[in-house]
């Protein structure tokens, strides 16, 4: 059974869903009932092998890329089939085996128009297999495709079953996330043909190579500075339109206002986190030097975002809308905990990315319950929810609570580590320019009180307005809602009150993707020097490098 | 060799067949046209290689002029039926109607 | 008259010990549990949960007895104690000083062999003998919480005296809240969750006084603040409450701001530790750099201004009252508004470094406690609604136990946090019975006269206002006192006294605040329950004023059993509760009496996390001074209103032709009043002086955030001064924004509460904090909206657009191109098939 999951595990859970999505395609779209049985029962069958893959996960090891698989795939281009798992992968992963799920559940007490639940299971189906991929691959081409495979459903899930304005939307959301990704592209390919694979710790067998684990372990190093920063510049666009950082979140509130809600709550929940993941897994481990010769500009953009999301938020009077400005906003204190470039904010910047996914996921849902009940978000129409619908308004004003960082929900263990985080960023970073971060970051805080108690105030407190005073299609949380929503909320309180659930997984793969790899495994700490003797410091590796390459 | 009299006659066959192509409405005779067009370039082929089997190359033009005499038949085959379906369906065959390719 | 108190004398500390110090995290988990029982099974339960709550409240109340118990006794034991040194930093007792030769039973043998093999017995004096007495170590015991990147969260509980006092000065006032709201909220909508919430408020007002570190702190703190919105907020049907539930939420969050950086700041100046204890140790032994807590204890301040309801970010308490009488009483009087207090208390070391206390004569802490003492006590007297009246004055009281850790005066401050939550609860729940009573708590229009009607509810509401006015033998004559003799300048007339400093502003500011505070309580005891009753002729024409449901407007009757016996207890508190700390020496009664509540709660600065402070000679003169201070006090309001105003009508409220109405300078003065000092205008933003108050306010933030930048350990304020000054503008304009924004929400509420109200002057008393509030937030959404469609949607996502739009204009002129004509294609083709000939002959 072990061997079996090494071998096969991950390739297995990352396919299933494609499998299901293949049968459905082969029963005639009238059959509504297997399709959804079958589309649930695919994504439980992942979800159920992601948890085998967790029980038999090596947590002392959590460091180590485990389950790992690497075939011959295009040998043209010395890209390999490779995957892996390690501590970073893990809990994103199981996010995304979890949430899929519960939206499935969830869209079937509130199937949006187009009817068609054959086309949209199974473009959610493909999805997941994106997802999955993305943040399993260890190969640059590999998690390529899977990046890429992901842009396609979501377009068609905004486009076909999304709100009144979801074809502008579904095409913004899709070029703009495409434009980030040519970038990106260019910046992989650069890297495949100025690193060299095999000076690396995790050395790979040709010089041009697409191994991540070599990239990441000093392949890099003998890149010179300039071309360094160029490609970490397009990988910064590439990933932080994904994000969405500003000023690359324009497509965001569009996308997520028009989405249908399982569409709006796997974006949140998942989707984005695949910009920061690419962060924390590709930009930073592989360039470092540039990443700390970039990491003024994301701290600052990360900051930005965090005013600018919550002023945003403060201007909407759409819900969903404010909710995606949120979005903005939270991302913002995940790249802020990034940008310090230290263990601990990374750390803090993953549980940020799982408990954004979870708290705004969740109020995504209840959004779009909102929505199937009032018709309408506007929110100088709705009010007393409280009154009409007691449990739902309740579980808004959790999910608002835990969002705006109250401690002992997951929330707070997001946002608090990054600003104690920001207070001390790697040494080859300017201190004051972070602390100078930080202040701004606590100021985000209070907006952030500021516009969910305001948002919560509008739409749950108070007395229905007239014109929904008497609605009897306005009724409590029904039974699709409790099982999708029960699982979120019990994480939330879990992870709040022990956080150390995800932490322990994350420390050591973090610790490990930060160390600066010097010549024949030896670690440099260029990292953790003052700014002029850490760049000194990366010169000295990539001439040693360079000179024991030449021989 | 009388090479230039069987190039003038191609480039005579050559330009009927192209004005035949540009000008005329009905399709049949568009179709006629461009055999007209693939005759003229046989007969290049043709005199091209009984030219050069006389200087002592070995170009053998005529395997092509073969090839095209089987193309321009299957050509007419599928150009004649297309133009059976527009009759068909519009009841005409003045190409000058025919724009469903239009932009 | 030397107080020197044992633990002082000593030089060593002991470790204390005993079960429920080291289990103390049962306490708060007993009223977690509740919570959750409450929620899920409340509504099942024949007293919809109610029950749940009492039992769990009234056993954590005994526990807390018990846990107060060992704490004494091993104080005791450790005053008895003869001290043995086992390694540099590790005294155990060896023997008890009283001869009997006992070995401290929770001492180790081992650890007590090693003290006797060795025999290093510490010489007190020298030609004493061994030292008789120790000070007691706090009792700690923690567990990792989680760990990341090298820096270890710990959870745990850490239990001394201070702690010992809150717990049960919070267990006592819930239980007795829990019981009175039995009554209070019956048939409320949500009964249930009203206990719910009153459950986890306690459990994590509890929780916070046992915090074992800085981040636990943080936690309680915002748990409470959460408590304190959702039971605020508790009738949130009306937009009015819960615009106050989020103004407090909101103007707590600005505070809290502070709260986050100040203890990130004392994290990393302490070398990364939370820890209570150490933070305090290094402070003290001026390890950690003084510009650093200097820094550290101003952002702190800034947290326990918002939620200890310090000028002038206080506004948000008189609207709090919004909440149910018993939550007010509760949350807004006796524990969640102290969490301030005491938390400069908990890390008094920070602060009394930081902030320079020993020695000096000013300083931010005693100067914003004297400024808000004095400022809450003013507003007292013009409030018509009696829980305002309350309102204003624990603001003044919270601004005199700040005072009092301002000035070094430390047990003062804490004695007084301890005997005003008795008699404050006990005015609150007074005034909750009486207008239970009359369905209102306007005093002009609706009370008067009460005492006729309600007994025993006006016996121990006079009983607590006379506590609150300080007039002995009462509790609040007793702390009040101890603060004012602590300030230090009463030494100019009489000798050299021991205090820390010459604060002899405060003195006079608290001597100001004991005469306001005698005269309002007495202005509300004769609108309140003397004269005649004004309610009755409203239920003609005035309905509106309350919103409760009872049609029947019969004579005002009094309360229920459970809730005057609250009331009894309260007052029998109230009244006792001060003999606890009789200054030392008094009427030469011996040691073991006086001065007890000091000796058992102050940590002994031989335990090393408390700062060596002095405790000022009790002073004859100034306690007769004070006395006839606060009955000229008394007086004056008597003589207006029980003699003037009561001969010329004993219906009415004020005196026709009184002196206000007479001359324009106190006309002026009392308009003041009743705007609040234009604070909440300030807030609103309805005046121009507003927008320059909050941005004031901002940058008094910022200045203090802001050079948190430019330092690190070895640099010193110099340097950092410049950017710390452009910081301090820069997050001034946001926080300005900030409060703007969130005020503008809070200011509907303060003028829902006011219009109605028949004072036409009234409006502006409300503008002052909230108008200017109001204001700057309305004023941050328009800039947020024009940024949102200008440049976010005008700039940015225009950008975008312009992308996408400028190509499919080119495809569109492309189109026309393609005209579906075969012919026209050929054309071209041949044209190309020329052009390409040509070119061709003329390269070959």
């Amino acid at each position: 059974m072990e061997a079996f999951l090494d071998d096969w595990g991950l390739t297995l859970v990352t396919f299933t869903p494609l499998i299901g999505a293949l049968v459905m395609m082969a029963v005639p779209k009238e059959n509504e009932s297997f399709h959804k049985m079958v589309a649930l029962g695919t994504t439980l069958v992942a979800a159920f092998l992601g948890a085998l893959l967790l029980v038999n996960f090596d947590f002392d090891a959590a460091g180590e890329l485990q389950y790992v698989v690497d075939k011959s795939w295009i040998d043209v281009i010395n890209s390999r089939y490779i995957v892996g798992l390690d501590g970073i992968s893990l809990p994103l992963l199981l996010l995304s085996l979890g949430v899929v799920p519960l939206c499935m559940i969830y869209s079937f007490g509130h199937f949006p128009e187009p009817h068609n639940p054959k086309t949209f299971l199974s473009l959610i189906l493909v999805l997941e297999t994106g997802m999955l991929g993305s943040f399993i691959a260890q190969d640059l081409i590999l998690f390529f495709v899977f990046f890429e495979v992901v842009l396609l459903p979501m377009f068609f899930l905004i486009g076909v079953w999304g709100g009144d304005d979801r074809r502008y939307a579904s095409l913004k959301f899709f070029l703009y996330t495409l434009f980030g990704s040519a970038l990106m592209l260019i910046s992989f390919l650069a890297l495949f043909f100025l690193s060299d694979g095999t000076v690396a710790t995790e050395a790979a067998p040709t010089v041009n190579t697409f191994d991540m684990r070599a990239l990441s372990t000093g392949a890099t190093s003998v890149i010179a500075r300039g071309a360094q920063l160029w490609i970490f510049g397009g990988m910064f666009i590439g990933f932080g339109v994904k994000v969405p950082m500003f000023p690359f979140h324009t497509w965001l509130p569009d996308a997520h206002t028009q989405a249908p809600t399982v569409g709006s709550v796997i974006l949140a929940a998942v989707l984005l986190k695949l910009g920061t993941y690419g962060f924390v897994r590709i930009a930073i481990p592989f360039l470092p030097e540039a990443a700390a010769a970039w990491a003024p500009v994301i701290g600052l953009l990360a900051v930005i975002g965090i005013i600018y999301g919550a002023l945003g938020c403060l201007a909407q009077s759409d819900m969903k809308r404010l909710i995606a400005f949120s979005s903005v906003a939270h991302m913002g204190f995940v790249m802020l905990g990034i940008s310090t470039l230290t263990d601990f904010g990374i750390n803090a910047a993953v549980f940020g990315m799982v408990s954004h996914g979870l708290i705004t996921g969740m109020l995504f849902f209840v959004a779009g319950s909102m929505k199937d009940r009032y018709h309408t978000l506007d929110m100088t129409r709705l009010g007393g929810l409280l009154v009409q619908a007691p449990k739902m308004g309740w579980i808004l004003g959790f999910a608002s609570m835990a969002s705006l960082g109250l401690p002992g929900l997951a929330g707070f263990w997001g946002e608090f580590p990054a600003i104690l985080a920001a207070y001390n960023p790697a040494e080859i970073l300017s201190a004051n320019v972070w602390r100078a971060y930080m202040i701004v970051a606590a100021l985000g805080t209070v907006l952030a009180a500021g516009y969910l108690l305001w948002m919560l105030q509008k739409t749950a407190f108070g007395t229905p307005t007239e014109e929904f005073e008497h609605d009897p299609h306005i009724n409590d949380v029904n039974r699709f809602e409790w099982i999708s929503w029960s699982p979120l909320l019990i994480l939330i309180v879990v992870f709040g009150f022990y956080p150390n659930l995800i932490f322990d997984l994350t420390d050591p793969a973090v610790i490990k993707s930060l160390q600066v790899e010097g010549l024949g495994g030896a670690a440099g700490d260029c990292l953790s020097l003052a700014k002029a003797a850490g760049e000194q410091c990366f010169a000295d590796l990539r001439d040693a490098v360079g000179s024991a390459a030449g021989n | 060799m009388y090479l230039v009299q069987f190039l003038l006659l191609s480039s005579v066959l050559f330009c009927i067949g192209v004005y035949g192509v540009l000008v005329r409405r009905n399709a049949v005779l568009v179709l006629m046209s461009i055999e007209l067009i693939l005759n003229a370039v046989n007969i290049n082929f043709v005199a091209f290689g009984a030219y050069n089997r006389e200087l002592g190359a070995a170009i053998p033009g005529e395997v092509f002029a073969l090839f095209i005499i089987a193309v321009a038949a299957a050509e007419v085959g599928v150009g004649l039926a297309m133009v059976l379906t527009i009759y068909r369906n519009r009841k005409s065959i003045d190409i000058h109607e025919v724009d469903l390719l239009k932009g | 008259m030397t107080s020197l108190l044992a633990a002082e004398e000593a030089s060593a500390a002991i470790q204390a010990g005993g079960f429920f110090l080291e289990n103390v995290w049962i306490i708060p988990a007993i009223m977690a549990t509740s919570f959750a029982c409450i929620l899920f099974f409340g509504k099942r339960l024949p007293k919809g949960g109610s029950e749940i709550g009492i039992a769990a409240v009234l056993i954590c109340f005994l526990l807390s007895l018990v846990t107060a118990g060992q704490w004494i006794s091993e104080v005791n034991r450790a005053d008895n104690c003869v001290v043995a040194q086992l390694s540099e930093d590790k005294y155990i007792c060896a023997a008890s000083a009283d001869g009997a030769g006992e070995f401290a039973s929770a001492v180790g043998s081992a650890g007590s062999a090693v003290a006797a093999e060795n025999d290093v017995l510490v010489d007190a004096e020298g030609d004493e003998g061994p030292a008789k007495g120790a000070g007691l170590k706090p009792v700690i015991s923690n567990r990792t919480w989680w760990s990341n990147g090298g820096i270890n969260f710990t959870v745990g509980t850490m239990v001394d005296g201070l702690t010992v006092a809150l717990l049960v000065v919070v267990s006592l006032v819930s239980t007795l809240v829990h019981i009175y709201s039995t009554d209070y909220v019956a048939g409320d909508r949500r009964f249930t969750h009203y206990f719910a919430f009153l459950s986890l408020f306690t459990a994590a007002m509890l929780f916070f006084v046992t915090a074992e570190n800085i981040l636990q702190m943080i936690v309680g703190w915002e748990l409470v603040g959460v408590c304190s919105f959702a039971l605020i907020g508790h009738w949130w049907e009306d937009q009015s409450n819960s615009d106050a539930a989020l103004k407090a939420f909101l103007t707590n969050r600005v505070g809290d701001m502070g709260l986050l950086i100040g203890m990130i700041i004392l994290f990393f100046a302490s070398g990364e530790t939370w820890s209570i204890v150490d933070i305090n140790k290094l402070a003290i032994e001026h390890t950690t750099s003084h510009t650093l807590l200097l820094i550290a204890s101003l952002c702190l301040l800034a947290a326990v201004m918002s939620k200890s309801g310090q000028f002038f970010l206080h506004t948000w308490l008189p609207d709090a009252m919004a909440g149910p009488t018993p939550v007010s009483a509760l949350i807004h009087a006796a524990t969640m508004v102290v969490a301030g207090i005491y938390l400069v208390a908990r890390l008094y070391g920070v602060f009394f470094e930081g902030l320079s206390i020993a020695g000096s004569s000013l300083n931010a802490l005693a100067l914003i406690g004297g400024i808000t003492t004095l400022v809450g006590a003013s507003l007292a007297f013009v409030q018509d609604d009696i829980k305002k009246v309350l309102a204003y004055s624990t603001i003044s009281q919270l601004g005199y136990m700040a005072l009092a850790l301002g000035v070094g005066a430390w047990t003062a401050a804490i004695f007084h946090l301890f005997t005003h939550a008795f008699f404050k609860a006990l005015l609150f729940l007074g005034a909750g019975s009486v207008s239970h009573s009359v369905h209102s708590f306007n005093m002009k229009t609706h009370m008067g006269g009460m005492r006729k009607f309600m007994p025993t509810t006006y016996k121990t509401f006079l009983i607590g206002s006379i506590a609150l006015a300080g007039l002995p033998p009462l509790a609040g004559f007793w702390s009040k006192d101890e603060i004012l003799v602590g300030t230090g300048g009463w030494g100019f007339f009489e000798g050299k006294p021991h205090s820390n400093g010459a604060y002899t502003v405060m003195l006079v500011m608290g001597m100001l605040t004991a005469a306001m505070t005698a005269a309002y309580m007495t202005r509300v005891m004769y609108l309140t329950f003397f004269g005649e009753f004004r309610g009755g002729h409203h239920d003609d024409h005035d309905d509106h004023g309350h919103d409760d449901a009872h049609a029947h407007h019969g004579d005002p009757h009094e309360s229920g059993p459970r809730i005057l016996w609250p009331l009894r207890i309260l007052a029998f508190l109230a009244v006792t509760v001060g003999f606890l700390n009789l200054p030392p020496g008094f009427l030469g009664l011996p040691k073991g009496i006086t001065e007890r509540f000091g000796h058992y709660v102050e940590p002994s600065s031989a335990a090393k996390y408390f700062p060596k402070i002095n405790h000022a000679d009790p002073s004859w003169s100034l306690a007769i001074f004070s006395t006839i201070v606060v009955s000229l006090g008394v007086a004056a309001a008597y003589f207006y209103y029980f003699v003037r105003v009561n001969r010329q009508n004993p219906a009415g409220t004020e005196l026709v032709g009184g002196p206000t109405s007479r001359f324009g300078l106190l006309r002026a003065g009392h308009t003041m009043l009743k705007n609040n000092y234009y604070l909440d205008h300030i807030y609103d933003g309805g005046a121009p002086v507003g927008a320059a108050g909050a941005t004031a306010v901002g940058a008094l933030f910022g200045v203090a955030a802001g050079s948190a930048l430019g330092f690190s350990l070895d640099n010193g304020l110099d340097q950092s001064f410049v950017p710390s000054l452009i910081w301090g503008i820069v997050l001034g304009g946001s926080v300005f924004a900030i409060v703007s924004t969130a005020l503008r929400t809070g200011v509907g509420a303060a003028t829902f509460v006011k219009r109605p109200l028949a004072w036409a002057t009234n409006w502006t008393h409300e503008n002052v904090l909230d108008a200017a509030v109001d204001q700057v937030g309305i004023r941050s959404v328009q800039a947020a909206e024009v940024v949102y469609t200008r440049i976010d949607q005008g700039v940015i996502d225009g950008t975008v657009n312009a992308a996408g739009s400028g190509s499919s204009g080119i495809g569109g002129e492309l189109r026309r191109m393609t005209t579906g004509k075969v012919q026209q294609y050929a054309t071209v083709m041949f044209a190309g098939a020329i052009v390409l000939a040509g070119l061709l002959i003329i390269v070959i």
